[in-house]
């Protein structure tokens, strides 16, 4: 099957290709025949950068069933930081994301 | 001349599209000819070493043959890194493919010891490419076209890099055609190739199209679950006897 399903995402974490890692900038998911996977048409997900060279990419191939499973863990996963986050706002504490630049005088 | 013949193979820059230089990978038999030409294109995972091997087989039976990156313009690396960029980018403009393709043509149509016929074989993306290639230009002789997908577009399929859908040139188609596909292939659906080819028979265009039942997409694709043996080595078959024929050897 050729598919032209392909979904773009923006990324923002580290990636790692061997023993190195990379800064991202996007996510890809595709639904198209493996290249690797033994299997026929899987979920394919690239996290690269495009600032830098195409081996820039950690790459999986997932079967539709894994893919939804890991979908709902994610799902589960945000739910749960979400309402970590939130009760650490209410306690005070600064959002735990990002770099926070301080200004020094 | 023993049963085998031995080979020589290289890296060759051309002047592809705009001008921009591209690799291509060449091999050619052994021997003054004349041959006949095959310029492939490759498919959608890429410059990939099936494509590589697929080229060295036609040398094998007695074609030179050339194979040109059609994605070098994302970048260097691995073929199946460069394949995932090209995919996150929306593929390639066809317009470009005619002419990275057109600058593999003339390489060929350039070579000593060449019979004068040329043919274009592709599979994936890069059958639907051949099968362009040959409809938008008169320099090839045959064209190989082995389950090309999104041939048949919709209007919410169009775009800037595919901006007409492939089966609405057919009446341009310059050679003939051979036409192979998986029955059980969803992307060209045996539907779509239906379309295909009532498409071929309303401008009167020589063509022969041969569909397998067990098969997919991918029939060819050794290295690939999707490979069916007896139905790639009866397709193998098929494209050499149309080759053969077309292109005078």
């Amino acid at each position: 099957m050729c598919t032209s399903i392909v979904e773009l995402a923006r990324a923002e974490g580290m990636g790692k290709r061997g023993d190195e890692w990379f800064p991202l900038n996007q996510a890809v998911v595709a639904y198209d025949h493996a290249r690797h996977a033994h299997l026929g048409d899987v979920i394919t997900l690239d996290f690269t950068n495009t600032t830098l060279e195409p081996g820039a990419r950690a790459a999986v191939e997932l079967t539709l069933d894994t893919a939804k499973e890991l979908h709902a863990a994610l799902a589960r996963a945000i739910a749960a930081a979400e309402l970590e986050e939130a009760e650490a706002h209410e306690r005070g504490a600064p959002p735990a994301r990002g770099p926070r630049l301080v200004k020094v005088a | 001349m023993s049963f085998y013949r031995g080979m020589t193979c290289a890296n060759v820059t051309l002047k592809g599209d705009g001008g921009t230089p591209i690799t291509a990978y060449t091999a050619r038999p052994e021997g003054n000819g004349p041959f006949p030409g095959v310029v492939l294109v490759h498919h959608l995972p890429g410059w990939s070493e099936f494509y590589i091997e697929t080229t060295r087989r036609f040398a094998h039976h007695g074609y030179i043959a050339i194979c040109a990156n059609l994605y070098e313009r994302a970048g260097a690396g691995n073929p199946d890194d460069v394949a995932a960029k090209v995919r996150a980018d929306g593929g390639i403009p066809d317009s470009q493919m005619v002419g990275d393709t057109a600058a593999a043509v003339a390489w060929m149509r350039g070579q000593q010891g060449l019979n004068g016929k040329v043919g274009i074989f592709g599979s994936c993306s890069g059958g639907r490419h051949a099968f362009i290639y040959a409809c938008q230009r008169k320099d090839v002789d045959a064209c190989v076209d082995l389950w090309g997908g999104r041939v048949v577009m919709g209007k919410e399929e169009l775009n800037t890099k595919t901006p007409v859908a492939p089966i609405d040139m057919t009446k341009d188609l310059s050679c003939p055609l051979l036409g192979i596909f998986g029955n059980d292939d969803r992307a060209p659906s045996p539907e779509q190739v239906d379309q295909h080819e009532a498409e071929l028979k309303k401008h009167g265009k020589t063509y022969e199209f041969h569909r397998y039942d067990g098969a997919g997409h991918g029939i060819f694709y050794w290295h690939r679950p999707l490979y069916r043996p007896e139905q790639a080595m009866d397709g193998w078959s098929k494209v050499w006897g149309f080759l053969g024929k077309q292109l005078g050897k």
